[in-house]
C-alpha cells in the first residue's frame, strides 16, 4: 500500500515538472502584458504533433524534435503577437481574451480538418527505472529533468541577459521602461514567444508518454489557469511550484477516493484560491 | 422612462413579434424547428449581453444556468409532474439564485480574474452535474410521453414551447432596453468604463453586478427548461455544450456589445453563416477555424460590432438603433 502511494505520488510529482513548465509560459505572458492566453491549449496540441511528426516521418529521435518544436513555438508566439495581440494590447480584458480564443478556434478548426480528432502516441521507450518499490517510466523521468532545465534556461535568461532584463523591466512598468529607450514591442512580442515555445516545449513532452489528439491540449490549458492562480499569477517560479502540487494531488487523490473526483477537487481548489488569495499562495508579482 | 417613444424601442420588438407570428401562421414543423433553435440562441446572447454589455464583465460560463436551470426544470416537470410553466419559471428561479450566491463570491473578483473563475464554474458545474444522482448521473433523464398529451399532444405541445420561448425572448428584450435606459443601467455603465470611478460616485458595484448577474441568468434556465421539455430529455454532454458559450460571446461580439438590437442580429448573422460553412463542400471541415477568423477580424477592426459600427458611422441612425 505504502509502496503504491508513493509510486503514485512520485508518478504525480514528475508529471507536475512538466505542467509546471506549460504554467511557467502562460504565467510569464500574463506577468509581462496581463494578457491570459487563452491559445494556450491548442499550441500545446501543435507541440505534440510537431514532435510527432518529426519522430514518424523524418524519423528524428523525440528529444531532438522538441528543439525544433521550441524553436517553432517561439516564432509561432512571434507571430501570434504581432497579427492578434499588439493591436488590442491595451483594449479592455474582453478584447484580449476574445481575441486568443480566436486563435484557439482557428488552431482547433484546421487542426481537426488535418489530423481528425483520432488519438496519436509516439511510440518510444527508454526502458523504465525501478528504486525499490518506486517504478518509473524513464520517459517521464527526462520530461521532468526537461521540464527542469527549461525553466533554469528560463530563468538563467531573465536575469542574466539584456533581453531577459529588458523583459523584467516591461513587465515592471512598461512606460518607464520605454523612457528607458527600450523597444516595448519587441519585448513583449519576445515574451508571448517565449510563452508559447514553453507551451510548445511541454506539449512534445507529454507526447512522450501520454496518447494525445489536437483537443488535448484543452484540459492541459486549465490545469495551468488552476496552477497559475495556485503559484500566483505572473510569477514563474510560483508556476512550477504550483505544477508540483497539483501534480502531487494527481498522484495522491487517486488513492482515496474515485479518479473521477480529481477535477472536482482542482476546480474547487481554483475557485477557492481565486476567492480567498487570488495573489496565489505564492503571492503574485 | 421615456424611452418607450423612441424607435428604437420598437425596432428590435417588432422584429421578433413580427418574426414568432410569421412562424405562428405558417403552421409549418420545419419552420418552427428551425425559429427554435435560432430565437434560442437570440435569446442566449441577449441574456448574456445584460452582463458582458453593460458592465463589461466576460463570463465564460453563461451555458452554466442553461443546464442547471434546464435540469432543475426538466426535473420537476418529469419526476414530480409539475406544471411546464410552472417548472420553466422555476428553473429560471434557481439559475437566478445560483447567480446570486456565485456572483457574491466571483464579483468580488475583475476582469480577468472573473474570467477565469467563470471557466472554473464551467467545468466544476459539469462534473458536478455528471455525478449527481437525483439528475440521473451521466446518463440523464427521460420524460414520460404521458405528459405531452396534458398540453394536447405531442405536435401541440411543441407549438406551445415554440410560442412560449417567443414571448420569453419578448419579454428579454423589454427587460434588457428597461435596464439599459434606467438609472440602475446608467451605473452598470459606469463600473464598465471605471469600476472605481463609479463606486466613488455611489454606484454600489457589487449589489449593481450581482442583481446584472442574477437577470442575465434566469432566461437561460427558463430557455433550457422548454428546450428539453421540447426534446423530451436531458443528459450531462447535452445541457453543457460549453462550446455555446463561447458562441454566445461571438454573437454579442459580432452584433455589437451593449445595445439591446445587437445580439438579434448578431445570433442571426452568426447562426446562418454556420449554416452556409456546415453544408458548404469547401468549408465543412474548417467551420471552426472560419468562424475563429470572423471573430477575430471583428475584434481587430470593428470592436463595437455590426451595428455598432454602423451607429458609429451614421450618428443620425442611433435613434432607431439601441
Amino acid at each position: 500500500m505504502l509502496g503504491q502511494l508513493l509510486s503514485s505520488l512520485t508518478d504525480g510529482l514528475l508529471l507536475g515538472f512538466v505542467y509546471g513548465l506549460a504554467a511557467v509560459g502562460l504565467t510569464l505572458i500574463w506577468g509581462v502584458m496581463t494578457v491570459i492566453n487563452l491559445s494556450h491549449g491548442p499550441v500545446m496540441a501543435l507541440g505534440m504533433f510537431g514532435t510527432y511528426l518529426l519522430f514518424l516521418k523524418a524519423g528524428w529521435n523525440p528529444y531532438l524534435a522538441l528543439l525544433a518544436v521550441a524553436v517553432f513555438g517561439l516564432v509561432f508566439g512571434f507571430l501570434i503577437y504581432g497579427v492578434v495581440v499588439h493591436r488590442v494590447i491595451n483594449a479592455p480584458h474582453l478584447s484580449t481574451l476574445l481575441a486568443t480564443f480566436a486563435v484557439n478556434m482557428i488552431l482547433i478548426g484546421v487542426g481537426t480538418a488535418v489530423f481528425t480528432t483520432s488519438p496519436h502516441n509516439i511510440d518510444f521507450s527508454l526502458g523504465s527505472l525501478e528504486v525499490g518499490p518506486i517504478h518509473v517510466p524513464a520517459t517521464r523521468l527526462v520530461a521532468a529533468l526537461g521540464a527542469v532545465l527549461f525553466t533554469a534556461a528560463l530563468y538563467l535568461f531573465l536575469y542574466f541577459t539584456r533581453p531577459g532584463k529588458a523583459i523584467r523591466a516591461v513587465a515592471n512598468n512598461r512606460k518607464a521602461a520605454e523612457l528607458m529607450g527600450i523597444p516595448s514591442a519587441w519585448i513583449l512580442a519576445l515574451s508571448f514567444g517565449i510563452g508559447t515555445m514553453l507551451a510548445a516545449v511541454a506539449g512534445g513532452l507529454i507526447a512522450t508518454f501520454f496518447p494525445f489528439t489536437i483537443l488535448s491540449g484543452g484540459p492541459y490549458e486549465l490545469k495551468s489557469f488552476v496552477i497559475c492562480v495556485l503559484g500566483g499569477l505572473g510569477n514563474p517560479l510560483g508556476a512550477l511550484i504550483g505544477g508540483l502540487l497539483l501534480g502531487g494531488l494527481e498522484g495522491l487523490i487517486p488513492a482515496f477516493m474515485p479518479v473521477s473526483w480529481v477535477p472536482v477537487v482542482e476546480f474547487g481548489l481554483f475557485v477557492l484560491v481565486l476567492l480567498f488569495k487570488p495573489s496565489g499562495l505564492l503571492g503574485a508579482k | 422612462m421615456r424611452g418607450w417613444k423612441t424607435p428604437g424601442f420598437w425596432i428590435p420588438l417588432t422584429l421578433l413579434f413580427g418574426w414568432g407570428l410569421i412562424i405562428l401562421i405558417m403552421g409549418q414543423d420545419t419552420a418552427r424547428e428551425t425559429a427554435f433553435t435560432l430565437m434560442m440562441f437570440v435569446a442566449m446572447a441577449s441574456s448574456l449581453n445584460i452582463l458582458l454589455g453593460y458592465t463589461g464583465y466576460v463570463s465564460f460560463g453563461h451555458i452554466v444556468f442553461f443546464g442547471l436551470g434546464g435540469y432543475f426544470g426538466f426535473y420537476l416537470l418529469s419526476q414530480h409532474d409539475w406544471n411546464m410553466f410552472l417548472a420553466a419559471i422555476a428553473g429560471g428561479a434557481l439559475s437566478a439564485v445560483m447567480a446570486g450566491l456565485l456572483g457574491m463570491a466571483v464579483l468580488r473578483l475583475r476582469g480577468a480574474y472573473f474570467a477565469l473563475a467563470t471557466i472554473g464554474i464551467n467545468e466544476a458545474a459539469r462534473a458536478f452535474v455528471s455525478n449527481f444522482e437525483p439528475f440521473g448521473g451521466a446518463t440523464g433523464l427521460f420524460v414520460n410521453f404521458v405528459v405531452y398529451e396534458r398540453y394536447g399532444g405531442a405536435g401541440s405541445a411543441l407549438w406551445l414551447t415554440f410560442t412560449l420561448l417567443w414571448v420569453v425572448t419578448l419579454v428579454l428584450f423589454l427587460v434588457s432596453f428597461l435596464v439599459k435606459h434606467s438609472r440602475f443601467g446608467l451605473g452598470l455603465m459606469a463600473i464598465r468604463e471605471d469600476e472605481d470611478a463609479a463606486m466613488v460616485m455611489g454606484v454600489k458595484a457589487p449589489q449593481a453586478k450581482t442583481i446584472t448577474f442574477m437577470i442575465s441568468a434566469f432566461f437561460p434556465g427558463v430557455i433550457g427548461t422548454l428546450y428539453f421539455f421540447k426534446n423530451g430529455n436531458v443528459e450531462p454532454g447535452d445541457a453543457f455544450q460549453l462550446h455555446m458559450s463561447i458562441e454566445s460571446l461571438v454573437m454579442v461580439m459580432l452584433g455589437g456589445q451593449g445595445l439591446v438590437l445587437g445580439p438579434l442580429v448578431g445570433a442571426v448573422t452568426y447562426q446562418g453563416l454556420r449554416g452556409y460553412l456546415l453544408t458548404s463542400p469547401i468549408f465543412k471541415d474548417l467551420h471552426l477555424a472560419v468562424a475563429g477568423v470572423f471573430l477575430l477580424l471583428i475584434i481587430l477592426f470593428v470592436p463595437a460590432g455590426a451595428v455598432g459600427w454602423v451607429r458609429g458611422r451614421f450618428p443620425r441612425l442611433r435613434r432607431f438603433l439601441e
